[in-house]
């Protein structure tokens, strides 16, 4: 019985930080409606910097000195952000405030490993809490009895905070309607930043109390970042209470799941998660939102089937990629097999956040589950290769059609955060299951057969079905099924109103898209030879995020320029530098900002303008981004 | 003046709105503009206080131009504006409504205090801590006007106040707007209401298709019934 209620105290005391995060994005969300993404990352450094003053800091006062002056840092940092960033982005569609954010992420990591090294960091104890308080000879640390205590006085000061002051009323008011608030002369740019250092300075502190229970390493962020997603999906976005009810939650399922199912703990998290989301799908506490934005669907210009000439010119281009390997040698062989494979990748986003106007986080968990299909049967059931890639694939089918059918419960950040949680889960089982996934070290050995063995076979193969995939999924855009799912995505209320059942609609196309990722995947497997849960990361699936964003979001054919100019620069850059993710978060930020429609994206828009010759000036090139409100 | 607007014009997306839209205001009077559905009345007063991103034109405020400025410094100008639909904090309660609105003192214009607006408005007085979402239309409509009036304008454009009000309330709406004229405000309101108009203005310009397609006293306006009937529905 013991044993217990210390498991029970362990996963309250877990829940202090979890709660202080979540409670950060939730604030954060409520105002600028931005979901952020990097909020983790501010999490780290709160840990990062509260290390290293605790270390120069002596004593008592040393030590909860540098814990507050930790977050207040990083409180500042995110000023600085807000200021230059977000400032930029507050009228762009969600996905790019989740990507710019995602891609400060990144530079984040990099940028931690470069001023405090690899290696993980153990703090100092806190004064005054070193020891243990026995109970029924069970211990119970006392630093994790502080934490229990803390979570209930933050929340109550927050309570305070909103109710009390009239920066609470204001931040309100503004959550409600930002413009009402400005229309009353209140200065909606500095409620905005004042609001953003609340939730850094909540975030940073979360990771700063961590240092004296848990090592600092440059990968916390995006563990605490999963773990806040599903408290806040649960809690509901926007309220404080349900963000502490459900860190609670989460944090006890997490410290009894581990004695359930030892070796894959989340899935009672995942569990819960499903039935709060059929249950109440805005959250426990949140409330039902209003049919969320537009994604990315204000399409400037309507699209349209290729003219023959064009279809020439795509068969002409593929002629070409063809006779790559009469020319190039093997490196450049696997490299082309590479990108033909990512090609299949970003169509299949392409199909799902284009076309149905869902952006996934979590695509890669299909990508990989087709791997893994294909791992299974080949290593497993010892199927011949054509048989495992035809049914490789299943398996992210499968995946697609149980998570999917939850997603699209949801929509807009619900829908991406859910995705990324469920990637999360997928990736977790991966890396958890060792007796059948091999764990971190992965299934090796699975090597196409002879046929397809050569370098230009199998780049042919690749590309081959690359071809077919990609034509496939344009013909499906074109088709009565492509409208009804473009119709759901311009207007789910419309949709259904002529009969159409856009659920069903936006699950199919969730199927579809997760299917053809899967096949993907199926090629992949064969192509490194083995397979690793890395192939079901979250950054592969924003890579794949970023493909469709760099080819163009508002196109139909972007996503394969996308594809290969990213996975081309990608290659290249990671045999250049080790500080691949600094110019990769840096890349994705300057995309966002500066280059919103993509290549493919731009290409029209000059086209458009040479045909139209409209005076300079025109709309098109004066506003960046802006949603279509 | 106290307001000039000369050549505003507004778009939304490739729409154009508003085409070369201008009318004064003069010290202490109260104007209205006049209407149909759709004719560009509310997108005029977006316009001028900057809640619409593109927009053209020269909006002179207290002498000072305020066409490129953001909402809330317009705003802080003294320049109040009621939204049509109320847009009232629905998860706030009357007070928190109110402290919304509290900007400091001006010079130039009456200093309005809770105390003094629960005279003006009985009925928030005793629903102060109720929820704004809790309110009736009637009621919500007050506390719109209430919670502008915090910021002490010296001038205030109200869209479509007596819009969904049962007579009786209108009634209350007119002696409130008469009352602020008394205490020297400014006043620009859009009505489609012919007769509501009436009763509070000294002149009024008519909007169609949004263009101002006439000006004048609302002795002229009655002069002229062939205007009236053109473009009011009555």
């Amino acid at each position: 019985m013991a044993f217990y209620v210390v498991q029970f105290l362990t996963g309250l005391a877990s829940a202090a930080s979890l709660f202080l995060v979540a409670s950060g994005l939730s604030i954060i969300f409520g105002v600028t409606r931005i979901v952020n993404f990097a909020h983790g990352a501010f999490y780290m450094i709160g840990a990062y910097i509260a290390f290293t003053l605790t270390e120069r800091l002596s004593g008592a006062f040393g030590f909860w000195g540098s814990i507050v002056l930790a977050a207040i840092a990083v409180a500042l940092i995110g000023v600085l952000v807000e200021m230059v960033l977000l400032r930029r982005i507050y009228h762009a569609p969600e996905l790019f405030q989740l990507l710019a954010t995602f891609g400060l992420t990144l530079m984040v990591e990099d940028l931690v490993v470069l001023i405090w090294g690899p290696d993980d960091l153990v703090g100092r104890r806190a004064p005054g809490f070193r020891g243990a308080i026995d109970f029924f000879g069970q211990n119970i640390p006392s630093y994790d009895l502080f934490l229990i205590g803390l979570s209930p006085v933050v929340l109550g000061i927050l309570w305070l905070l909103f109710q009390r002051t009239r920066w609470g009323v204001l931040v309100r008011a503004a959550t409600q309607d930002r413009d009402m608030v400005a229309a009353l002369g209140v200065n909606q740019k500095w409620l905005f930043t004042s609001v953003f250092a609340v939730g850094v300075f909540l975030a940073a502190l979360g990771g700063a109390l961590q240092i004296p229970r848990d090592a600092v390493h440059h990968a916390m962020d995006l563990r605490i970042i999963v773990e806040v997603f599903v408290v806040v999906v649960i809690g509901g976005l926007g309220s404080i209470v349900g963000a502490f009810v459900a860190a609670v939650l989460v944090s006890e399922l997490n410290a009894f799941g581990i004695l359930i199912f030892p070796k894959i703990s989340i899935i009672l998290v995942f569990l819960v998660m499903a039935v709060v989301l059929i249950v109440r799908p805005w959250g426990l506490f949140g409330k039902p939102e209003a049919p969320a934005r537009k994604t990315p669907g204000l399409t400037v210009n309507p699209w349209r089937p290729l003219t023959s000439n064009e279809r020439l010119a795509a068969l002409a281009a593929l002629v070409i990629a063809a006779t790559l390997p009469l020319f190039a040698g093997n490196y450049l062989l696997t490299v082309g097999s590479e990108i033909a494979i990512f090609v299949i990748f970003a169509v299949s986003l392409h199909f799902l956040m284009s076309v149905g106007g869902l952006a996934s986080f979590g695509h890669a968990a299909y990508f990989g589950l087709g791997a893994y299909g294909v791992a299974f049967l080949a290593k497993m059931a010892g199927l011949p290769m054509i048989v495992c890639l035809l049914l490789g694939p299943l398996l992210g089918c499968m995946g697609a059609a149980v998570f999917g059918f939850f997603a699209v419960q949801l929509s807009g950040v619900y829908f991406a955060m859910l995705t990324l949680a469920f990637a999360q889960i997928v990736w977790s089982i991966a890396f958890q299951w060792v007796s059948v996934t091999g764990g971190d070290n992965g299934i090796l050995g699975v090597w196409p057969e002879k046929w397809a063995a050569s370098p230009s076979n199998f780049y042919w193969l690749a590309l081959g079905v690359a071809a077919l995939v990609t034509v496939a999924l344009r013909a499906m855009v074109f088709s009565p099924f492509g409208y009804a799912l473009r119709a759901t995505r311009d207007s789910l209320l419309r949709t259904e109103a002529i009969g159409i059942n856009a659920k069903r609609i936006q699950w199919t196309a969730f199927v579809i898209a997760g299917t053809t990722a899967g096949i993907g995947g199926a090629l992949f497997a064969y192509l490194k030879g083995s397979v690793f849960p890395d192939n079901l990361g979250i950054s592969l699936s924003v890579d794949a995020l970023v493909m469709v964003l760099l080819g163009g979001v508002e196109t139909v054919s972007g996503a394969v320029i996308g594809a290969i100019v990213y996975k081309a620069l990608n290659i290249w850059l990671v045999s250049q530098t080790d500080l691949s993710k600094l110019v990769l978060g840096g890349f994705i930020m300057l995309i966002v900002v500066v280059f919103p429609k993509g290549i493919v994206g731009m290409l029209e828009m000059l086209a458009q303008r040479r045909k139209k010759a409209s005076p300079p000036g025109s709309p098109l090139l004066a506003k960046p981004i802006e949603s279509a409100e | 003046m106290k307001l000039t607007v000369e050549g505003l014009n507004s778009h939304y997306g490739p729409a154009h709105i508003l085409f070369d839209i201008g009318f004064e205001v003069g010290e202490g009077e109260v104007v209205a503009l006049l209407g149909r559905n759709g004719a560009g009345k509310s997108t005029t007063f977006r316009s001028i206080v900057g809640l619409v991103a593109q927009r053209t034109g020269r909006i002179m405020f207290e002498g000072k131009d305020v066409s490129l400025r953001p909402t809330h410094e317009i705003v802080r100008e003294g320049l109040g504006y009621v939204p049509e639909e109320r847009r009232i904090f629905t998860d706030l309660t009357v007070e928190e409504n109110l402290e919304v609105g509290r900007q400091p003192k001006r010079p130039n214009a009456p200093h309005w205090t809770r105390e003094k607006l629960f005279a003006l408005f009985p009925n928030l007085g005793e629903m102060k801590n109720r929820p704004g979402g809790r309110m009736s239309g009637g009621e919500q409509q007050m506390l719109t006007i209430a919670r502008t009036l915090m910021g002490n304008p010296s001038l205030v454009m109200l869209d479509e106040p007596s819009e969904g009000l049962s007579p009786k309330i209108v009634e209350q709406m007119v002696d409130a707007i008469l009352t602020m004229k008394k205490e020297g405000v400014s006043i620009v309101v859009s009505e489609q209401n012919l007769h509501f108009a009436r009763l509070i203005s000294d002149r009024a310009y008519i909007i169609e298709r949004g263009r101002v397609c006439f000006g004048g006293t609302m002795a002229e306006l009655d002069a002229r019934p062939d205007i009236r009937d053109a473009h009011l529905s009555l």
